[in-house]
């Protein structure tokens, strides 16, 4: 472990009865970058996530989360993370704005009201505050559990199949805050079955297959795993996203952002 | 303790309090039940019962309070599973807070949100002609004893609410409580059942928490029946208490 490291992850292991779901995780996400682990349903993402989180124990390994480790200093783990779960995490008879009120109160934090505001603001909810947030769209509800998750500034935030079930406008949306969020010194671990989500937010990407890291690298040293691309030349076809972007009249900065970062 | 203990508690019990706020009807369909079996036994069944003298209003009362909290816990076993089945259970568990204040939270909305219920129904019996001229004393310990059973079956309810798995699954566990006072002293004297029955509702929990209202109320000498009454509320309390606990350390670490 490097001390530059927000998350060290050596040799975990968890079995439920019979079943070993992690044999043996490692991996090292450094301060501010965001680092994707990428692998099929029931690859055991979540288990190490649960793990990472405090919600649950490691029958071995180590865990050091934040320069604290999990299985020994678990409040100061909780002081520096966030948890964004699979499935919004979201009071759906409170409204927006209480939901983040609720949360900031949990943080002990001095002005619960003008953080819930400002938030609210951030992530184009104002206007929908005052609602229950039963009646959120699917991608309103994931923003509002984002939201909470950066209450009181964690320093590291697990995001756990971030944009599962969203449309691409929504998808896009949350990929824009998770960047700005690295950008602003947050240490990001997600999970994903997207390769695309991976390829497009990822500093680092790790692939868990049967509970074992299998490769870990930047996309250029992944890509560098595969024989040489050969020159072929094919028609450009729109994909039907860029398709579906362009009629709706999507704003295009994020695909422009994203030409930018593959500089 | 966590520092955070009460603060904590407190946050969280005035969330799902406001849960109850927007959503009435739960204190309302726990107290009508109970109002409609007090209604139904008073004005149908009640006048071929014979309690010896009593009013039988004032007869079935205490058991049809503790029907209400029977039925009132299925609210808090179902608001739990809410959280549990939706995540936010674990969002408040991986935060920087008291965890143990996320049940907290629940077990005092539960006893706030049936002490309504009760004083509901008290006021549907009293309309009905229930009279008590019990003094201050008496009612507090009346109270207490609603207050202590409560809280043994609010404990018994976060169970369900932590490992059941559908919704139907939760509003099922209360049945058998909401059962219970039938084979009492509840609605007739005991001494009128067949020996195995009377047997049973002797020894169990109710007939004894049901005698010692009754006799808070009627100005009576409460006997030995407290006692029992209060043992079997404290015992059940612990058990329900570290099989909750069990239940809650098998999901959280």
């Amino acid at each position: 472990m490097n001390t530059t490291d927000a998350i060290s992850v050596a040799g975990l292991t968890k079995s439920y009865g019979e079943h070993a779901v992690l044999r043996g995780v490692d991996f090292d996400v450094p301060r501010g970058s965001i680092f994707a682990l990428l692998g099929a349903n029931g690859a055991g993402k979540t288990t190490t996530v649960r793990i990472l989180a405090t919600l649950l124990k490691a029958d071995a390994g180590t865990a050091m989360v934040g320069g604290f480790d999990v299985a020994t200093q678990p409040a100061q783990v909780r002081e520096s993370i966030s948890l964004t779960g699979q499935f919004a995490a979201v009071d759906e008879i409170l409204t927006g704005r209480e939901n983040l009120v609720l949360v900031a109160k949990l943080r002990h934090l001095p002005s619960p009201g003008s953080v819930a505001d400002d938030l609210l603001a951030r992530f184009a909810l104002t206007e929908d505050g005052s609602r229950p947030v039963a009646t959120y769209s699917g991608g309103m509800r994931r923003r509002l559990d984002i939201a909470m998750s950066l209450i009181g500034d964690p320093p590291v935030l697990f995001l756990d199949e971030p944009t599962t079930g969203l449309d691409p406008q929504a998808r896009i949306a949350v990929w824009q805050s998770v960047k700005e969020l690295a950008h602003g010194g947050t240490t990001v671990l997600l999970t994903t079955q997207q390769l695309e989500e991976a390829e497009h937010l990822a500093d680092r990407i790790a692939i868990l297959s049967e509970g074992r890291i299998i490769v870990n690298g930047t996309l250029p040293e992944l890509k560098a795993l595969m024989p040489p691309a050969a020159v072929e030349y094919v028609e450009k076809q729109p994909s039907l996203e860029e398709i579906f972007l362009a009629v709706i009249g999507h704003d295009t900065s994020v695909e422009r952002d994203r030409a930018g970062a593959d500089k | 303790m966590n520092k955070h203990f009460f603060g904590d508690t407190a946050t969280l019990s005035g969330r799902s309090l406001r849960h109850i706020l927007r959503s009435p009807d739960t204190i309302i369909t726990t107290a009508v039940t109970p109002i409609a079996m007090l209604l139904l036994f008073v004005y149908v069944f009640g006048g071929a019962i014979d309690t010896g003298g009593v009013k039988y209003v004032d007869y079935l009362l205490p058991g049809i309070l503790l029907i209400t909290v029977a039925s009132g816990i299925a609210y808090t076993a179902y608001r739990l599973f809410t959280d549990v089945s939706g995540g936010i259970f674990e969002r408040f568990q991986s935060m920087p807070i008291a965890r143990s204040a996320a049940l907290w939270g629940h077990v005092l909305t539960s006893v706030v949100a049936n002490l309504i219920s009760l004083i509901l129904v008290v006021l549907v019996a009293v309309a009905m002609g229930f009279r008590s001229g019990a003094g201050i004393l008496a009612w507090l310990g009346v109270a207490g004893i609603l207050l202590l059973f409560t809280l043994t079956l609010t404990w018994l309810a976060v169970i369900p609410g932590l490992t059941a798995k559908s919704a139907d699954a939760v509003s099922g566990f209360s049945y058998p409580l909401i059962f219970l006072p039938f084979i009492s002293s509840a609605f007739v004297p005991t001494s009128n059942m067949p020996g195995p029955v009377r047997w049973f509702a002797v020894h169990q929990p109710v007939t004894s928490i049901v005698n010692t209202l009754r006799d808070l109320y009627a100005e009576q000498p409460v006997g030995n029946d407290i006692w029992t009454a209060l043992a079997w509320c404290v015992g059940l309390l612990v058990v329900a208490y570290a099989l909750a606990m069990r239940a809650y350390h098998r999901k959280i670490a």
